[in-house]
């Protein structure tokens, strides 16, 4: 008989091993699926995983995977302070809604006048949006006991509505010919996000790296880091140890908040462009796989997320050349997913073959 | 304008078509949450019963197998979460997400020779004294069979948690899986069974709305009703009654704000349409006062260690 | 927004490329918003992606992207076929405008198509249907077909597209049926079979017995048929399979004459960037058969409005009109401009007669 055996530690060959493998199951049964649709596998792997990176056009998707990766490391990472403490915000897409919509009613609130002062408020007003919407389950947590996974996840839907009044009321373009979305941030320099945008660099990707140190250190070297990891493994000797719950709650809902509206933020403001009421793309519900499949680590999430990003990028590159549905993509994305889960078991346990009644 | 214009009796039957999806959906998660899993990939075993549902049904002429195809075919894929969550003891979060981007994914491959296509009409349940009552006629009478079985299923589960055996350590495998490991239960195989059946009441809900509700297949179709199903149960106190009163509730917002606007009065429609998450987490505070809302153990992973 | 030197010389290697082997297929490029199985509007448009295929044969190639989101998606969705050598790119949703508009200025030797926006380009065309003038062959036969005088009308959004729509099927439906009434539902989405059903059930049981839609899904339809006795029109799609009752007559998405015509355009090199707002004359807008469950006169008087639309000898908004307020609109005999104040383009109240309001 099969039987699982905790491991004392994590094995750190395994954690390493285990997405490769899951990778690579994911092509082999991807392929199996692309061959069903009467597609050459190997054309359709090679142009999902290799053509961004090192295909022809490479230069220019290389930075496009940065665009579509910052806002899911931006979130994941703060996601990631919370599931370590066993606190479950799952409501980031509501998080990533409402700052942009405050980042982007900020800027244009002083349209079209060009101040170097303009960004850095629009940048305080998105995390202060993100922060406050994830303040709500936070109270009601600490307050109350309510369970916060339900409360952050109702606030999505929320969100989606107060996206699409915005976009159809108050934010929308009073030049735009009575159709719904904002103004353009392509047209207000002082409020995009952009760097370069030839080059695809924005302000989220600089901040998506400072995310990930800020998380690293903090994890590692600070004692709040201590104190989440010591929360999530045992609440009990937390208290003992003379950790407040309270105020971790607060604090590892808040920062992921303000780091999805963040994100949200930034994206309205450079990629995306506008608000507009098919805006919220599912960033927020994506980080959380992101978080889970960089094991909650910080250089973990931004693998993760480049990897995710690589699906998405490819999975639009092989619709375009090869004629993929859009479907098949999806599917792709689901396996990897289930693959990665499933493996993931191996760093933690070990299989081991026991005797019936062992047990 | 003309609020006469509104019938009472008609608006009321037909917010229970509306919300039999709801309802057979989250009648399903609420076992599953009830057993301690929080599977929250019902949008995807949903639109897999839709298509399942709609395929079968369209192949046999039989709306009946089609709706037995999608409660199989919402199970198996369950199975899927079922393996993760429990066998390679996954996060639930994380693998029920995956499951609904699977799910979305795979019945648009599935669909892609069923659009346009009309399927075999499901004949209502003919009652001609009983439906011609006045008033409870049309409300009672008058509607499809998997309505009634919808109802029925509500008052089965609330039969099985509260009187039967077997509800009895389902509800203690969600409280305490430690707990009832220890006394013996097969906390895995009760969690299986669990997650088997939500995903056969989501595919029964999706086969809904694409044999009875609509009735076509496109892709996405269900266009998010998965995700209300999950704040109902939290809404309903994971009680089966509240769940029932919770889909019409939730149902009847939106009937009612439609009618509403067909009457010619101007409502604040997205304000509307937020009311009822409101409401839920309204209820979610009132609830944790209580301290007896959600089975202790939920969404938590379970591993018997010796 | 500087050109890198790197996309730069791309560009140019392709704008070369595509000079030097003149042999090559042209190639062309589609961005759709939905999955082409959505049965509506992204499925016309593959329609006329694939009528562009029979046309040409081997001598054109055509790629497709779908269900893709409006915003950064969009932009690299359509570099991506630009770089990929597309000769020209049709992006099929009002949301890919800005995304369009800034590629195109990357690309200056690729053509693009934007569908129902405003923003022009030397590269850059922009294409959008009168559908109104469908709207008004359906408000006819609409004002004759009720008995109850009620007719029910879902829209998606308050925009001005909309509300073309619903201004001109109402302005045809009283002129042969005084005494007509508009009942107005808003969707808030232009495809949610649940929804779509919801609302068009609302809408019989308030005793609508004709039902308009501007979403694109069929479930209006099987409303009606499940009601018995109301009238439907297909809409995007012609939706026949609910023929010949309720669906009486549709308005089609016809993109195929034009995205063959343009195609046609970049291979003799003729093409250049204009700004088309064809109906039904053009073929653009498609009527569907109006079905034998219209009386015959009523057929009769229809399909003169369709040919007195078609050849222009007609125009759906004529004076005099008013303002649903009652200010003037439209003196005796003049007909509304395009664009411009009170334009058709930015269209945004109601006419006389229509008690509704419209939400913003």
């Amino acid at each position: 008989m099969i039987a699982l055996q905790k491991r004392p530690t994590p094995s750190r060959t395994l954690s390493l091993a285990t997405p490769l493998i899951a990778v690579l199951i994911t092509m082999i049964m991807g392929g199996l699926l692309f061959t069903v649709l009467g597609k050459n596998p190997f054309e359709a792997i090679r142009t999902i995983f290799w053509d961004p990176v090192f295909g022809e056009f490479a230069f220019y998707y290389r930075p496009q995977l940065l665009v579509k990766a910052a806002p899911l490391v931006l979130i994941a990472i703060g996601l990631s302070l919370g599931f370590k403490a066993g606190i479950w915000n799952i409501g980031a897409e509501g998080q990533y809604i409402i700052g942009a919509i405050c980042g982007a009613g900020v800027g244009l609130a002083f349209y079209p006048t060009e101040s170097r002062l303009i960004f850095p408020l629009m940048i305080l007003a998105g995390a202060v949006g993100g922060w406050a919407w994830a303040m709500i389950p936070a109270i009601l947590k600490t307050r109350f006991g309510t369970n916060e996974i339900l409360v952050s996840l109702m606030l999505v839907y929320v969100a989606e509505q107060l996206l699409a009044s915005m976009s159809l009321g108050l934010l929308r373009n009073p030049e735009g010919m009575g159709f719904p979305g904002s103004r353009n941030f392509s047209d207000f320099p002082a409020g995009s996000s952009w760097i370069n945008e030839a080059a695809g660099l924005h302000w989220g990707m600089a901040f998506a790296f400072i995310a990930v140190i800020f998380a690293y250190i903090l994890l590692n070297r600070h004692i709040l880091g201590f104190n989440i990891r010591l929360t999530g493994d045992s609440p009990h000797a937390a208290r003992f140890a003379g950790v407040n719950p309270t105020r971790l709650i607060l604090f590892c809902l808040g920062t992921s908040g303000a780091l999805a509206g963040l994100a949200g933020l930034f994206e309205v403001t450079g990629p995306s462009g506008q608000i507009n009421i098919d805006f919220a793309s599912g960033y927020g519900f994506t980080a959380i796989i992101v978080a889970f499949l960089g094991r909650l680590h910080p250089v973990g999430i931004l693998l993760a997320a480049l990897l995710m990003a690589l699906t998405y990028v490819g999975g639009d590159l092989a619709q375009g050349n090869l004629g993929l549905p859009s479907a098949a993509i999806q599917v792709f994305q689901g396996m990897l997913l289930f693959f990665l889960l499933a493996l993931d078991l191996l760093t933690n346990y070990r299989v081991v073959l026991k005797k019936k009644g062992a047990a | 304008m003309d609020l006469s214009a509104i019938n009472p009796v008609l608006l009321i039957a037909s917010l229970m078509v509306a919300a039999t999806p709801l309802l057979l959906a989250a009648i399903g998660e609420l076992i599953v949450e009830r057993s301690g899993v929080l599977n929250l990939g019902v949008e995807g075993m949903m639109i897999i019963g839709a298509i399942a549902g709609f395929a079968i049904s369209v192949e046999t002429t039989s709306p009946m197998l089609g709706l037995l195809a999608a409660m199989g075919a919402g199970a198996v894929l369950s199975l899927l979460f079922a393996f993760l969550t429990q066998f390679a003891l996954a996060n639930q979060v994380a693998s029920g997400l995956a499951l609904t981007l699977f799910g979305l994914g795979l019945s648009a491959l599935m669909g892609q020779s069923y659009v346009g296509v009309k399927p075999p009409a499901m004949a209502k349940l003919d009652l001609p004294i009983l439906s011609d009552i006045p008033v409870l006629g049309p409300i009672f009478f008058s509607h499809d069979p998997v309505l009634y079985f919808g109802i029925a299923l509500t008052a089965a589960v609330w039969w099985f948690l509260k009187k039967s055996r077997a509800g009895l350590i389902l509800r203690a495998v969600g409280e305490s899986h430690d707990a009832a490991h220890a006394l013996g239960y097969n906390v895995i195989r009760v969690r299986i069974l669990a997650i088997m059946f939500g995903g056969a009441c989501a595919g029964l809900g999706g086969a809904y709305i694409s044999l009875i509700r609509v009735p076509q297949w496109t892709e996405g179709m269900t266009a998010g009703i998965g995700w209300i199903a999950l704040a109902l149960v939290v809404f309903a106190s994971w009680k089966p009654w509240r769940v029932l009163l919770g889909a019409y509730l939730f149902g009847g917002i939106n009937v009612l704000q439609l009618n509403l606007q067909a009457a010619g009065i101007a409502i604040p429609v997205e304000y509307l349409a937020m009311s009822p998450y409101l409401i839920t987490i309204l209820v979610l505070v009132i609830m944790s006062a209580d301290k007896s809302g959600a089975p202790a153990s939920l969404g938590r992973t379970f591993h018997a260690s010796q | 927004m500087k050109l890198t030197k790197l996309l730069t010389s791309a560009t140019v290697a392709l704008g070369l490329a595509t000079t030097a082997m003149a042999d090559d297929p042209t190639k062309v490029g589609f961005v759709y918003v939905g999955p082409v199985g959505d049965g509506g509007w992204t499925y016309e448009h593959n329609k006329g992606r694939l009528a562009v295929e029979e046309a040409f044969g081997d001598k054109v190639e055509t790629t497709f992207v779908e269900s893709v989101p409006e915003g950064a998606d969009a932009v690299r969705v359509i570099t991506q076929m630009a770089l990929q050598g597309a000769d020209l790119i049709f992006t099929t949703s009002f949301g890919y405008m800005d995304p369009t508009i800034e590629v195109a200025k990357k690309f200056p030797n690729v053509k693009f198509e934007h569908a129902t926006g405003y923003k022009q380009a030397d590269n850059v065309s922009v294409y959008s249907a009168r559908f109104y003038e469908g709207r008004a062959i359906q408000g006819h036969i609409a004002g004759h077909m009720t008995k109850t005088n009620k007719i029910g009308y879902i829209a998606s959004f308050p925009i001005p597209e909309v509300i073309r729509g619903i201004n001109s099927a109402y302005i045809h439906a009283k002129k042969v049926n005084p005494d007509v009434e508009f009942s107005i539902i808003w969707a808030y989405t232009w495809f949610d079979p649940a929804k779509e059903a919801d609302a068009a059930k609302a809408l019989i049981e308030q005793g609508a017995d004709v039902i308009l839609q501007h979403t694109d899904s069929t479930a209006p339809q099987a409303a009606a048929q499940a009601a018995g006795n109301v009238v439907t029109f297909g809409q995007a799609s012609d939706m026949g399979e609910y023929a010949p009752f309720p669906r009486v007559s549709s308005i089609i998405d016809d993109w195929a004459p034009y995205y063959v015509a343009r195609t046609k355009a970049v291979m003799d090199g003729t093409w250049e960037s204009v700004s088309t707002w064809d109906g039904i004359g053009a073929g653009m807008v498609g009527i569907g058969e109006i079905s034998d469950a219209v009386p015959a006169d009523v057929k009769a008087s229809a399909l003169e409005m369709v040919a007195a639309l078609a050849d222009g000898s007609y125009h759906a908004f004529t004076g005099p009109l008013n303002k649903q307020d009652g200010t003037p609109w439209l003196a005796e005999g003049e007909t509304a401009a395009d664009y411009g104040d009170n334009g058709l383009a930015g269209l945004n109240f109601y006419v006389e007669g229509i008690t509704a309001e419209i939400p913003n």
